[in-house]
């Protein structure tokens, strides 16, 4: 770990660069939107340059993926010092695009392909993804496999140099606008349920590839059903030994609750604070509480929830001095950000009223409409990554040791 | 746990094992046994001014080691696992704070020295009703012949019937709750004990006219102020030990999980179980989080430390309520029985619950710090 001092010297450096190349055309646009390729946000032409050179620049000093090894378009840098460059991109009121713009690259496929890929793969794949230039998605729920996900039946087939794909994937994320994919197949129909599953790498532009994009109920529609007809994965990009895919899913699936955790993402729940909302919208007695003790009863648990999540996610990293293992932990902060940020945005609704069910026009500020959209699109939380309740049966299980229950999880 | 220095950890190390070996919740129980009507053991008191824990708040020149709040905290929570009664919170963290914060050199040199040694056995005299509320005192402090008469009535003392010397609180003539050091003996001081479900020393005492000098009067922070610090302070060091109480009870359910069989499995094995245990464990670490947090932002003199003391008051209550019930609950009949240690955890978590202040008082604090 670094000094404090040098710590500080690092983060004055880095503000300083990020005051002088971030782009002033895009100060205040929805950058989260535009790059994780939401359907309702429009970049108009200026705004797309703009986002490009400022891609490019972030690419250039390895910023997209600051921890990943030079050589792969990383910086090498630790993780507090990569916590700095977050914090101070978001202090300047400035967004990495990056993460977004990779779909599932920077925090799922590059960290395993880190660890499982050869030289080869990851010089071939990890520069594009920490560069912002190539989007993955995921395909690994199937429509009988979801929690379950090792039910899966998605064939891939030896044809002597690469695998042919047949069967349908659903819930992929971004599969419609990504240029790889990263897919659980099966490789072994005899072997056990675990054992015969393999981890491909496949480009989604080619004949045998079709995804047909889903809506949701919040509107968008980022996730899509994937088809695979005699699809071709090379056998180059078989990533970890055949019929071993399940480790490698494991501990994909282990970076995808980690970043899970409590990020910072931008939120319209996060334009004004809950209590300021509902000062303007339930009112206050004389003494200044809210005239609604119940609703602020319960507002100060979500408080109190939010701020015992982030003291508990920093008291993990302090303990790891410094170097955040992909651990146990990651399943007890997934709950409790999605427990956190589902009550808030549940509260946010209460407190705006009938301004909380409007959909789209004048009626409603682009403040309102955007937290019903949070407010929707937040469900999910509990559902990916590991539902709620499988989260509960990892922690029973390889937390506190309790047996497995009849159902796997 | 937070990361703790070298000095520290040797401090936490040395009270786990000590608590471990010499004050297990079996010599609680014991204890109980012999003295239906509450209190301590002597023997484990002065062990405990041996190890030099009632100097850990005391600065070095007056005999202490000024190792901080975390420190006496860590303490706290291994007394907490095992239920060890003393007064060493009431005395060496309470009253030692007061005295700190609000003593002029005389005071402290008169009252802190004797805390350390344990000559003296301080405790906060606040409460005057059955639920905790700070604005209200009732008890006056007259200024009268250059120092005060107090009259009035506290109830729920803790150590109430061992204390040497009360810290009253008192409303002055400008209507200020102030902090008076009153020793046990001064005429017109009575007290009675009051038997409680956590076997505790608890007090009523009476204040009938009772002259004290002007020096009894801890004034170098101004009152209000200095009564709102202690409490806040009180409350930090109450979170610590709930968390030590609460992390056991953890620990005996888990093990009881583990081990318990019914239809032919251990009881862990149903989920409904497995996951009570999962929320309970990610309680458990919220609430460490939070209780550290309150004793932590005392060290650093943090700007929020009233916000951060009621929300470790209020998150650890939280977590120790629910892990109190099910502690009960997952032991089935057995614990129900007095022959078994859950009860013994129950009990204290509802009398540490209520103590300067029940959750529902934390949050609305909270909520009235944080405006709104
Ligand atoms: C917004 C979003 C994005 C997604 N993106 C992707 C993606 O990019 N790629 C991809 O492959 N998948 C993706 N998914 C799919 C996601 O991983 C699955 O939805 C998830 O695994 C749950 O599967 P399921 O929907 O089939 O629900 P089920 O598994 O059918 O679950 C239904 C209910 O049963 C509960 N349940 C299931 N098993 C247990 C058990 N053992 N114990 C207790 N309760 C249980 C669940 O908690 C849930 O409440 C995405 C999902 C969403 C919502």
């Amino acid at each position: 770990m670094q000094n404090a001092n040098e710590m500080e010297s690092f983060r004055s450096d880095v503000r300083a660069w990020v005051n002088e190349n971030f782009p002033t055309s895009l100060q205040g646009v929805d950058l989260a939107g535009i790059a994780g390729g939401e359907s309702g946000a429009k970049a108009d032409d200026d705004v797309k340059v703009g986002l490009d050179a400022w891609r490019q620049k972030l690419a250039e000093k390895g910023w997209g993926a600051p921890t990943w090894p030079v050589e792969y378009g990383g910086a090498g840098l630790s993780d507090p010092q990569a916590d700095i460059i977050g914090e101070e991109i978001h202090n300047a009121g400035a967004y990495n695009p990056i993460p977004h713009m990779t779909g599932m690259g920077v925090t799922m496929v590059g960290p395993t392909l880190l660890e499982y890929g050869s030289a080869e793969q990851k010089a071939r794949h990890l520069k594009g993804i920490a560069s912002g230039e190539i989007r993955w998605c995921l395909g690994l729920s199937e429509p009988n496999a979801g929690s379950d996900l090792a039910s899966l039946s998605t064939k891939a087939e030896d044809k002597g140099d690469y695998f042919a794909l047949n069967g349908q994937k659903v819930w992929t994320s971004g599969a419609h606008i990504s240029q790889w994919c990263g897919a659980l197949v099966r490789t072994d129909t005899d072997a056990g349920k675990r054992d015969g599953i393999s981890f491909v790498m496949l480009p989604m532009q080619q004949d045998g590839v079709e995804t047909r994009p889903i809506r949701l109920i919040s509107g968008i529609s980022p996730f899509c059903e994937t088809y695979f007809t005699d699809a071709r994965a090379e056998k180059g990009d078989l990533l970890g030994n055949l019929n071993d895919g399940w480790s490698v899913v494991k501990r994909l699936l282990q970076h995808e609750r980690q970043s899970q955790t409590g990020g910072r993402g931008v939120s319209m729940l996060d334009s004004e604070p809950l209590h300021v909302k509902a000062q303007r919208f339930v009112g206050t007695d004389d003494s200044g509480a809210l005239v609604d003790k119940d609703l602020r009863q319960r507002l100060v648990r979500n408080y109190m929830d939010g701020t015992a999540h982030r003291l508990t996610a920093q008291r993990i990293t302090d303990e790891a001095a410094g170097r955040v293992e992909v651990s146990a932990a990651a399943s007890i902060l997934k709950n409790s950000n999605t427990r956190f940020a589902q009550q808030k945005a549940e509260l946010a609704l209460e407190i705006m009223g009938s301004q909380g069910i409007g959909w789209s026009g004048d009626d409603f500020a682009e403040e309102e409409l955007g937290i019903v959209r949070e407010w929707l699109s937040g469900k999910a939380m509990s559902i990916y990554g590991g539902s709620y309740e499988v989260q509960n049966n990892i922690i029973s299980k390889n937390v506190l040791g309790l047996p497995e229950t009849t159902q796997k999880g | 746990m937070a990361a703790l220095t070298e000095e520290q950890s040797i401090l936490k190390d040395q009270a786990t094992s000590w608590v471990e070996a010499e004050l297990p919740v079996q010599k609680f129980r014991e204890f109980r046994n012999a003295n239906s009507d509450g209190g301590f053991d002597p023997k484990a008191w002065s062990a405990m001014v041996d190890m030099g824990w009632t100097g850990i708040l005391v600065p070095e020149a007056y005999g202490g080691s000024d190792l901080g709040y975390l420190t006496f905290g860590v303490i706290l929570e291994q007394l907490g696992r095992q239920l060890c009664a003393s007064p060493l919170f009431a005395s060496a963290y309470v009253g030692a704070s007061a005295i700190n914060l609000g003593g002029s050199d005389e005071q402290k040199q008169q009252w802190l020295p004797a805390i350390v040694d344990g000559s003296e056995i301080l405790t906060l005299a606040v409460d005057e009703q059955p639920r905790h509320q700070r604005d209200a005192i009732a008890c006056a402090a007259k200024a009268s012949d250059g120092g005060f008469v107090l009259s009035g009535a506290k109830t729920f003392v803790p150590e109430g019937m061992s204390a040497t010397a009360f810290v009253v609180a008192a409303k002055s003539d400008a209507g200020d709750v102030e902090l008076f050091l009153v020793p046990a003996n001064t005429t017109g001081v009575s007290r009675s004990g009051m038997a409680t479900v956590d076997n505790r020393d608890y007090a009523r005492v009476t204040l009938s006219d009772v002259a004290v000098p002007a020096e009894s009067h801890l004034g170098a922070m101004s009152g209000g102020e200095l009564y709102e610090q202690v409490l806040n302070r009180a409350c930090a060091g109450v979170a610590m030990e709930m968390l030590g109480v609460g992390c056991f009870s953890f620990e005996m359910t888990l093990d009881y999980l583990k081990t318990r069989k019914q239809f032919g499995k251990v009881i862990g094995s149903f989920q409904a179980l497995g996951h009570r245990a999962a929320e309970l464990y990610s309680a458990q670490e919220m609430a460490r989080s939070c209780a550290e947090a309150g004793v932590i932002a005392i060290d650093n003199d943090a700007d929020d430390q009233a916000a951060m003391s009621a929300l470790s008051k209020a998150k650890t209550g939280e977590f120790l309520f629910d892990m109190s019930n099910q502690l009960i609950q997952i032991h089935g009949g057995i614990g129900m029985t007095d022959d078994y240690d859950a009860g013994f955890y129950l009990k204290r978590a509802r009398a540490l619950e209520a103590l300067y202040g029940n959750q529902a008082l934390h949050r609305d604090r909270y909520a009235t710090l944080l405006g709104f």
